[in-house]
């Protein structure tokens, strides 16, 4: 037992090295002073000091969701800790692997109200994939390496662990990453090849099919959008993304349809409504997608892979479920639908294309850009085109308007390089999400598509954006208002705009130099691509303040409540579909 | 496509390691996604292998059952989980302890009662009884609602216990 004795501290330390982390995402505070302590007499690992513990968790999110690898959080107890509850409930819903390490108070404190005392497992316990509270420092290093293999495999997500102060403090012995297993958690990667067998049975005789994918490829890794990029090429079938899973399928690829969902193009929509079989490859199915669920893709054959088995029938009752990482099945779909030589139905299909083109032919996403006036979807249009050609380009956002039409109007060929919270819908996650990111990838140009409501959640962010010289670029689509909620008050509640204006905003240009960035601004048409141009050049983080139309509202729009086939394309339509009592009561 | 909306009840088995806090995320899951419990039981079965039993009843419709099956088995600590009501034949239990005050003939109807249900005597004073009963739920309710009018006072309850005939144990079946 004299073997490998260690300090609780040092034992973190090295299992984090075991585990191959180079950076962690935190804030010091008194029940995790031994861990600074050990932190601080070693190289290996880099901490970021952020401004918030909030901040934390969107940072690690952000390298996290760019490097395919864990992000790693550490944080104080109680108020450390419960400043982190937001990120990883945001984590969660967009399985996103962190470890996040909380200091807590001694363990015969624990349960005493002492200093700084929270029951961290008690509140993190709905909002992580798994926690842990630590109260035997020879259990540390097994909990870590577990909590490691938790994170990252099945479907990711969160996991806490909670180490009180005299653990951290005391000795015991240290275990090596490979000597640990559980045995009541192994996640099903193999998808059963008789349902595999079924549904390229189901996909070769379809005449109206759609892949519908979503951000579970982004996690399986960048094999996984190699290969569905394959099979919806050799089908020939259009494609759509979710929100998460912007990237995994090239934007400019003419099978794809764009986004689908509330502010999905009409066309996704559509096609989803009327296709007669659906490929829905790690999506789930989410409210935001379906809408009315009675009346959601009401003719087609469903086939669904996924790597949660809770995933599956949870909304939607599918007729091929596959459980299984999504990569690995699609590398057997592909085996299969070639070797069966399926052949689709070529006359159908062209039908189909030709369908999907009448309906591409609305352009729902047109805008028009004429006055004085910079519209929000001509800012993003022209800050796409101005960096499209660029080698390594990560687009953040935070919550609302612009992240819609971020999602629109910019294009992702590669997977990994969008981040946004989707699930959770957190505002004020795009900025420490950059940072995160900037971090993971120092040479990338980072770009945080804000608004300027968002933007002030987590303004403090600036500071470690300064601290660390990361030249991230903060790109506001400044309209005054919580847009969304302008809009839905606008749709939904008579134009009464209930304190969605954002009085007193700061001088964001003088903002930026106080922190040390480079402030810009813009306001007519004709100078914003010269600012974009200014911006990309400056080596230092940027805050960008782009005004635009504060009455713009973000369409197409499937209001709340309703199916597919119900969209509002334009302020014309407003008035001819109105949104019923029971959509109103829908968020 | 026609949503199934029959509720019925199932009793699910749970077989967890007995750590700290797995009872809580059970309860806490059920809670979280609004699902109901009528009944839950829970205790160690292996002290060697630290695993313990739990037994929820629970009711919702056919999908509801299966996302709380499914959401079972996505919690870290848990090793098997088994629905008791569809998955085969098994058995099911409960127990009860029921006092009963009074004096007269309607001490002597609470006994005679008890004796037709094969209920034991545990304690006894010159104004009450507290009986153990031992059934299947249905039996116990209405055991219980035939003391009421004969001076019921206390009811205590363990919930259901349920295994599954046959030769298989919960660790070895199949889903």
């Amino acid at each position: 037992m004299a073997d490998n004795q260690m300090q609780g501290s040092e034992i973190l330390m090295q299992a984090l090295k075991d585990q191959g982390v180079t950076k962690i995402f935190g804030y010091p505070g008194g029940a995790v002073l031994p861990l600074y302590d050990a932190m601080h007499q070693q190289n290996a690992i880099q901490h970021i000091l952020v401004r918030q513990e909030g901040g934390a968790v969107h940072a690690a999110e952000g390298y996290a969701r760019s490097t395919g690898k864990v992000g790693v959080v550490l944080v104080t107890s109680g108020p450390g800790a419960t400043n982190a509850v937001t990120g990883l409930t945001d984590a969660l819903m967009d399985s996103i692997p962190l470890i996040c390490i909380t200091g807590q108070v001694p363990t015969h404190l624990i349960g005493n109200d002492a200093f700084q005392e929270a029951d961290t497992t008690g509140i993190t316990r709905p909002c992580t994939k798994h926690n842990y509270l630590v109260k035997d420092v020879n259990d540390l290093a097994r909990v870590i390496h577990e909590a490691f293999y938790v994170a990252a495999s099945g479907r990711p997500g969160p996991v806490v662990i909670d180490l009180p102060k005299d653990v951290s403090m005391g000795f015991g012995t240290y275990l090596p990453p490979e000597k640990v297993k559980r045995k009541s958690y192994a996640p099903r990667l193999k998808g059963d090849p008789k349902e595999i067998k079924k549904a390229v049975a189901l996909m070769a005789k379809a005449k109206k099919p759609i892949f519908y994918c979503g951000g579970g490829i982004i996690n399986s890794g960048p094999k996984a959008s190699e290969l569905l990029t394959t099979l919806v090429r050799s089908t020939g079938y259009p494609c759509t993304l979710t929100l998460m899973g912007l990237g995994a399928y090239p934007a400019s690829d003419p099978q794809f349809l764009g986004m689908l969902g509330m502010h999905g193009t009409y066309e996704a929509n559509l096609a989803m409504h009327e296709c007669d079989v659906m490929v829905c490859v790690g999506a789930r199915f989410d409210d935001r997608i379906t809408g009315l669920l009675s009346e959601f893709s009401p003719n087609s054959k469903k086939i669904h892979i996924d790597i949660d088995p809770s995933s599956i029938n949870k909304n939607v009752t599918v007729d091929v479920p596959i459980v299984g990482d999504v990569g690995q099945v699609l590398e057997d779909m592909i085996k299969v639908w070639e070797s069966s030589r399926a052949k689709p139905d070529q006359k159908a299909l062209k039908a189909w294309w030709k369908q999907i083109d009448e309906w591409r032919a609305k352009d729902c996403l047109k805008f028009v850009q004429k006055g004085k006036v910079i519209k929000p979807q001509y800012a993003i249009q022209r800050l796409y085109e101005a960096t499209k050609n660029l080698d390594d380009v990560f687009i953040t956002t935070e919550v609302g308007q612009h992240q819609m039409w971020a999602a629109q109007f910019y294009g992702f060929e590669k997977p990994n390089h969008w981040l946004t919270s989707g699930g959770l819908g957190t505002m004020g996650y795009g900025m420490p999400a950059a940072l995160g990111v900037q971090v993971a990838h120092p040479d990338a140009l980072v770009i945080d598509i804000a608004g300027e409501s968002s933007i002030l959640m987590n303004i403090q962010e600036m500071s470690t954006i300064s601290q660390y010289r990361l030249p991230v670029k903060v790109f506001i689509l400044n309209n005054l208002y919580m847009g969304m909620i302008r809009q839905w008050q606008e749709l939904l509640h008579g134009g009464r705009y209930a304190e969605c204006y954002m009085d007193s905003l700061p001088d964001f240009q003088m903002l930026a130099e106080s922190f040390g960035a480079v402030g810009l601004k813009c306001e007519k048409p004709e100078d914003l691509d010269g600012m974009i141009d200014e911006m990309l050049k400056t080596d230092n983080a940027v805050i960008a303040d782009v005004r635009v139309d504060p009455m713009e509202n973000c369409f197409p729009m499937i209001p709340s409540g309703n199916a597919h086939n119900v969209m509002l394309l334009g302020p014309e339509d407003e008035a001819d579909k109105p949104i019923s009592e029971e959509g109103m009561v829908l968020v | 496509m026609p949503v199934e909306e029959t509720i019925n009840f199932h009793t699910i088995a749970v077989l967890v390691d007995n750590e700290p806090g797995v009872l809580a995320r059970v309860i806490g899951l059920f809670s979280g996604r609004g699902y109901n419990i009528e009944s839950l039981t829970v205790a160690e079965i292996s002290h060697d292998e630290n695993l313990s039993r739990i037994t929820i009843v629970t009711s919702g419709t056919p999908m509801i059952i299966a996302q709380i099956k499914a959401q079972l088995e996505r919690l870290i600590p848990v090793h098997k989980v088994s629905d008791l009501t569809i998955d085969g034949p098994s058995v099911e239990r409960e127990l009860a302890l029921v006092k009963v005050s009074g004096t007269g003939e309607k001490r002597v109807e609470s006994l005679r009662i008890a004796d037709i249900f094969r209920a034991r005597v545990l304690d006894s004073t010159n104004e009450s009884f507290v009986f153990e009963i031992i059934g299947d739920t249905g039996k116990l309710n209405a055991f219980v609602d035939l003391m009421k009018p004969l001076g019921l006072v206390d009811v205590s309850r363990t919930g259901v216990v349920a295994i599954a005939r046959g030769v298989g144990s919960l660790e070895d079946e199949k889903n």
